[in-house]
């Protein structure tokens, strides 16, 4: 064997041992990244699974002596945490309503005017928005809702604060999902004599609509185990409630309520298991809406 | 008018001194005067930017998108005075087709076709809005092909079909004139042809402007040829007189080939 051939084959073999030893270690810290979620699920469905069942959807909680007696004979504890989850759902689809169309319209207009002083600040604004702690903002909805509007804590003041929490990622969404859109296809729109709000509205709109909407379903699942806002405005409910001007619970703020009462513990792991596999659908949903449209 | 321009009797279209700036005092086409043959294929040649695009997108007015942008001159298209036309209006007689083919993704093929009205809200009966997709996609000779498919995405056809659609979604507004800029320059040798022959075509019922920087294709398919430089339309005839005795020193050296 030459010299050349031997130096080669050295250097090869030197590559094949670093390659193997970088796999290694990339493998052993995804491991480590995905632990924590696969370790959570495994708890949350070795605990909670027992307590899932049609009753746990359709009813409310048990009082503290029902659940108490359920366990002294070592039964499962009735009811459920229905109240949690329409208040969960009317909150959240509420700030959509409010989050949304402000949020859209936004990302649009920082689209439509990048470096502009006015957008730029908007951006910033909206990225400092981002960061604000969810308990700020569970303040700044009681201080504007729950004493000027609906006098008193309210569903209404929940959706408010989660709202200002999805603003940002729907205008930040927004704007990327637009900016993405080719420059071609807005002026092939244009060239058709169609007026520029047609053109947002009939082109851009629709041909960005799953990232749109992929943005959408992420600030979703991320407000929707938000408890810290919650219980500055929503406060909570041991009914199920239907008026947006009332106290209303939702199933975050079910969960810190069972974790304050020794007798419902059990109720925890369902809770969060139930809150995990909402929040976990949604998104693979966005995921699966994501790829497709790539 | 520069003496190296050809007039032209009962023009399609009329442009006079027209002159657009991005940045004030930068003139991107300077003062150019041109009257445009109907039924014809008029070719717009010259170095790249030179202002080719930015004429034609004077023409149809594309060019107002930008903020500072500056245009003087007038345009009349078959006799109307088109400079302050509504955009809406004006669009309609002058369809554009660009470099890339940009069908509307969300949108099939048959919808792709009547786009100009579905997008403006234009309401056609059912009957009339078959007969103006069958006429366009059978006027770019793409019928035959996609008849079978016209509820599927625009998006799914090759190259060369995508930009006979963008071609035939021009023609359903039955326009004046058809604004191409560089049409074939993204697509493969036998999809250009294809798009060739048709222009050729198309020149019996329609009156073309076309921007292309391949001196070839304007041999081969115009009737008529600027050439510009710097912003000024350097020289204007028949194809064939100035592709064998251009006047311009300028003209005589792109078309040789020591520029551009
Ligand atoms: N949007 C724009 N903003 C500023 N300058 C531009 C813009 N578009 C084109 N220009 C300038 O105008 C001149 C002509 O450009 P263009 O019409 O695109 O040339 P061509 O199509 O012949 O390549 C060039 O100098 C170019 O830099
Ligand atoms: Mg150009």
């Amino acid at each position: 064997m030459d010299a050349t051939s031997k130096i080669l084959r050295d250097n090869l073999g030197r590559r094949t041992f670093k390659d193997r030893y970088f796999r290694g270690l990339v493998v052993f810290l995804s491991l480590i990244t995905i632990s924590p979620i696969v370790l959570i699920i495994y708890k949350l469905v070795e605990k909670g699974i027992r307590q899932i069942s049609f009753d746990f959807i359709i009813q409310t909680p048990p009082d503290t002596f029902e659940a108490m007696t359920a366990l002294a004979n070592g039964e499962l504890i009735p009811g459920g945490i229905a109240n949690g989850i329409t208040g969960t759902l009317m909150m959240v689809v509420l700030a959509s309503v409010l989050a949304i169309p402000v949020g859209v319209i936004t990302g649009i207009y920082l689209y439509e005017n990048p470096g502009k002083p006015m957008a730029n600040l908007t951006r910033n604004i909206s990225d400092i928005l981002q960061g604000v702690p969810s308990i700020v903002l569970g303040l700044i909805a009681y201080i504007w809702v729950v004493k000027p509007i609906t006098n008193g804590f309210s569903a209404l003041a929940g959706s408010v604060s989660l709202a200002i929490m999805m603003l940002p990622m729907i205008v930040r969404s927004t704007e990327e999902t637009l900016k993405m859109i080719p420059q071609t296809i807005k002026e092939a729109a244009l060239a058709l004599g169609v007026p520029y709000y047609k053109v947002i509205l009939k082109v851009l709109i629709p041909t960005g609509f799953s990232g749109l909407l992929t943005g959408i379903l992420l600030g979703i699942s991320r407000v929707l185990g938000e408890t810290a806002p919650l219980m500055l405005t929503a406060l909570g409910s041991t009914m199920i409630n239907l008026d947006i001007t009332k106290p209303t619970s939702a199933v975050p703020l079910l969960i810190w309520e069972f974790y304050n009462d020794p007798n419902m513990v059990d109720l925890i792991w369902s809770s969060s298991l139930f809150l995990m596999a909402m929040v976990l659908t949604l998104n693979l949903l966005s995921k699966r809406i994501a790829a497709r449209t790539k | 008018m520069n003496e190296n321009t050809i007039k032209i009797k009962d023009p399609v279209l009329s442009i006079g001194n027209l002159s657009v700036s991005y940045e004030k005092g930068k003139y991107a086409v300077k003062d150019v005067s041109v009257d445009i043959k109907r039924n014809a294929v008029t070719a717009i040649m010259g170095p790249s930017g030179c202002g080719k695009s930015t004429l034609l997108r004077a023409i149809n007015r594309m060019h107002e998108l930008y903020d500072n942008i500056e245009t003087e001159g007038k345009l009349i298209l078959n006799g109307k005075d088109i400079t302050d036309m509504p955009t809406i209006q004006l669009r309609r007689m002058a369809g554009m087709v660009f470099q890339r083919p940009n069908p509307f993704p969300t949108m099939s093929i048959y919808d792709n076709v009547i786009a100009g009205f579905k997008l403006n809200g234009i309401r056609l009966k059912k009957k009339d809005r078959d007969d103006i997709v069958e006429r366009s996609l059978r006027d770019v000779t793409l019928w035959d092909e996609v008849k079978d498919n016209l509820h599927r995405k625009g998006t799914f056809l090759s190259g060369g079909q995508q930009q006979r659609l963008c071609i035939a979604r021009a023609l359903a507004y039955d326009p004046e004139v058809i604004l191409l800029d560089e049409p074939t320059s993204a697509l493969d040798p036998v999809a250009t042809a294809r798009v060739e022959d048709l222009l050729v075509k198309l020149k019996e019922n329609y009156s073309i402007i076309m921007v292309t920087h391949n001196m070839a294709q304007a041999a081969r398919i115009s009737d008529y040829s600027m050439f510009m430089y710097l912003g000024e339309l350097v020289e204007y005839d028949k194809t064939k007189n100035m592709f064998t005795k251009p006047k311009d020193r300028r003209t005589e050296e792109y078309l040789t080939g020591k520029f551009g």
